[in-house]
């Protein structure tokens, strides 16, 4: 018996051994690296492998990590909420509206901006955006406007919008999720109990919903915070991001050790950040 | 000064015993209640009249319509035609939340995020008393149910029995006129369904309030109720109580349906006013009773006559014979403990087709008395008093 279960244990190691290799070399392998350097010591395009907290006394110091930092947890504060409450009603719609032999066509048309890449899909919002995008020249073309609206592009709403779009479905599936597993005799229950749609829907879908958007909010707020793609194009540089800031010590300005600094930090605010919310999503799960 | 829940029983005179279930004003009037889905004709024209404390339940097989008529009642789906009256007032167009009827529903529907006592008081919050009476009124409608102490659980920490007994403490505390059950009893294994019957029964008496049963199980409804409606495909069948339903079945489908029935092919020879003749094999020819005389379905208009299996009587192959004993071989022996079922192949001539007829006995079992064993011969003694004519 013993040796059956030592080869069938042995098996499932096999079975799982080509990711785990994979992702040790991939993520751990990596993420120990920058670890490392972020206690090492920048001397001129080389790394000093001497141990010191320097780097993140500095990180600590600098008012502009602090700005970014802030900033970037504003903008990913903000996507979040904006994308949530955006994505609620689209996921109720599909739960509690669609017919059920049409969810899975509705299911497929949400995941159709997955078709394009993030690049495009944020240059699209440039486009959208522009100087001569499309709202602009639309509105010209109306003759509501006679010189382009400046607002639009290049600003922390211009980011938010980008980021919101982006993320939306990753927020519309599991809110979508939890609401389907609401047994619709509750509902019944609450109006039977002398509620009315509305306060069924704040004392019982809502709560029972909780569990959905809390995952769809940790979903959405944790790649914003270091999304870097979307402040550099939409944002054009003028309101960096703190993954903007990582990018430029490790390339521009080559402080590879303060770079990492940066980015461990950013990852533990995160991590903190990301404990506090599973906590309140635990909380939620253990009334189910 | 709320009234104590215990002391409302308008089924009850003024020394508190209880008056005749028909001499009470009604509480659920449905006239020509008609509910289409699309095409599909769900309830095809109910008329019926539910009095005040009564446990009525409907009865039927799957898609017959019976939870349909009960969510009617409720308010949760809007009729196609007809009226539907509780406590006098017509409730077309007044929201399920405004209806004086509460739900147990078939889930539960327990609220899986509240605990007990939150799922109890949920209907309570524009109640104007205080906290601490709420409070009172919770534990009461718990204690009334069995699960005093309960409150503080979490709802999902609960048996079966515990949520249903949770949901019946949510709806009984709001005092409802009418209390809607929809397959209360379904979901529970045996022993607890039967300890169920009996608790709803004892609280129904005590509360007072009209109880409306849907049940597909036919022992549930003979032992709860005291009236039932069965109903086949959106219509009622036969509204009567437990027993004129095992006694008197309308129709040879409602006979089926409700306990276990002899059927035999039977040939009508005549008749007079104080009853049919029939034949049928192993009983001869037979005058049936005018009152025992039911229809026939339309399905299969042949007529035949029914009997129960303790309708009749097990003899031994000595007893005497007489125009009123027939003949067989025991082939089959069901032992229930209390009494056992027998199968017996009549070995009677048969004018209607040659097949050997075989009919169920039911006996109580006698301590210390052997049951007989596979092919023995016995007699069958019968009265036509207890034959009942389809035609």
């Amino acid at each position: 018996m013993a040796s059956a279960s030592g080869s069938e244990s042995a098996q499932g190691l096999r079975i799982v051994a080509p990711p785990f290799i994979y992702a040790l070399l991939m993520l751990a392998v990596p993420l120990l690296t920058i670890v490392a350097f972020s206690f090492f010591k920048d001397g001129y395009q080389t790394i000093i492998r001497e141990f010191t907290f320097e780097n993140y006394r500095a990180v600590w110091a600098d008012p502009i990590f602090r700005t970014l930092m802030l900033r970037s947890l504003l903008v990913a504060g903000m996507v979040t909420v904006v994308t949530v409450a955006l994505a609620f009603p689209v996921a109720y719609f599909l739960s509690f509206v669609v017919r059920p032999d049409h969810k899975s066509l509705w299911l497929f048309l949400i995941t159709i901006p997955f078709w394009t890449s993030y690049l495009i899909r944020v240059f699209l919002w440039k486009v959208i955006l522009g100087h001569n995008g499309v709202i602009n020249s639309g509105l010209k073309s109306l003759g509501l406007i006679d010189q382009p609206l400046t607002f639009l592009l290049y600003n922390t709403g211009s980011i938010i919008t980008t980021l919101a779009h982006a993320y939306a479905p990753f927020a519309i599936l599991p809110i979508y999720v939890a609401l389907e597993k609401i047994d619709r005799s509750l509902l019944e229950a609450g109006r039977d109990l002398g509620e009315s749609r509305l306060m069924t829907f704040w004392r019982v879908t809502l709560p029972l919903a909780m569990p959905g958007v809390l995952a769809a909010v940790l979903i959405v707020f944790i790649p914003t915070i270091g999304d870097y793609v979307t402040p550099t194009i939409i944002g054009g540089g003028k309101i960096p991001m703190v993954a903007n800031l990582i990018q430029a010590q490790m390339l521009d300005i080559d402080n590879k050790p303060l770079g990492s600094a940066i980015a461990v930090t950013a990852m533990l605010i995160v991590t903190v950040l990301a404990l506090v919310f599973l906590f309140l999503n635990r909380r939620f799960l253990r009334m189910r | 000064m709320t009234t104590p829940m215990t002391s409302y029983a308008p089924a009850r005179d003024a020394e508190g015993r209880p008056t005749p279930i028909a001499g009470r004003k009604p509480m659920i009037q449905c006239r020509g209640v008609q509910k289409y889905y699309g095409d599909y004709h769900a309830l095809r024209g109910i008329d019926l009249t539910i009095h005040e404390a009564e446990f009525f339940s409907l009865l039927g097989p799957s898609g017959c319509g019976k939870t349909t008529l009960l969510r009617t009642i409720a308010g949760f789906e809007d009729i196609s035609s007809g009226v539907v009256l509780i406590d006098g007032k017509d409730m077309a167009g007044v929201p399920a939340n405004a209806r004086p009827t509460n739900m147990v529903f078939q889930s539960y529907a327990i609220f899986p995020h509240l605990t007990v006592a939150d799922n109890v008081a949920f209907g309570l919050r524009r109640d104007p008393r205080s906290r601490a009476e709420k409070a009172a009124a919770v534990d009461e409608a718990l204690g009334m149910v069995g699960l005093k102490g309960y409150g503080a659980r979490a709802a999902h920490a609960l048996s079966g029995g515990q949520r249903q007994r949770v949901a019946l403490a949510r709806a009984l505390i709001l005092k409802p006129k009418v209390l809607l059950l929809d397959e209360p009893l379904s979901a529970l294994d045996r022993k607890m369904r039967e300890q169920m019957q009996v608790e709803l029964i004892k609280l129904q008496r005590q509360v007072g309030i009209t109880f409306v049963l849907v049940t597909h199980d036919q022992e549930e409804a003979l032992v709860m109720s005291d009236r039932i409606a069965v109903m086949f495909e959106g219509n009622i069948a036969q509204l009567a109580t437990a027993e004129e339903l095992y006694t008197r079945p309308a129709s040879r489908r409602v006979a089926d349906f409700i306990g276990v029935m002899n059927f035999m092919p039977a040939r009508i020879l005549g008749e007079t006013a104080t009853g049919v003749t029939v034949e049928a094999p192993g009983f001869g020819q037979v005058e049936i009773p005018a009152a025992n005389v039911s229809h026939a379905d339309p399905g299969d208009p042949a007529p035949s006559i029914g009997f129960r299996p303790e309708a009749v009587t097990l003899l031994a192959a000595t007893a005497p014979a007489t125009d009123r004993v027939t003949e067989g071989i025991i082939d089959e022996v069901v032992y229930y403990g209390d009494m056992s079922y027998y199968d017996v192949i009549l070995d009677s001539p048969d004018t209607f087709g040659g097949q050997p007829h075989e009919i169920r006995i039911s006996m109580r079992n006698v301590f210390g008395r052997e049951l007989p064993d596979l092919g023995t011969r016995v007699r069958v003694g019968w009265s036509p008093g207890s034959l009942i004519l389809f035609r």
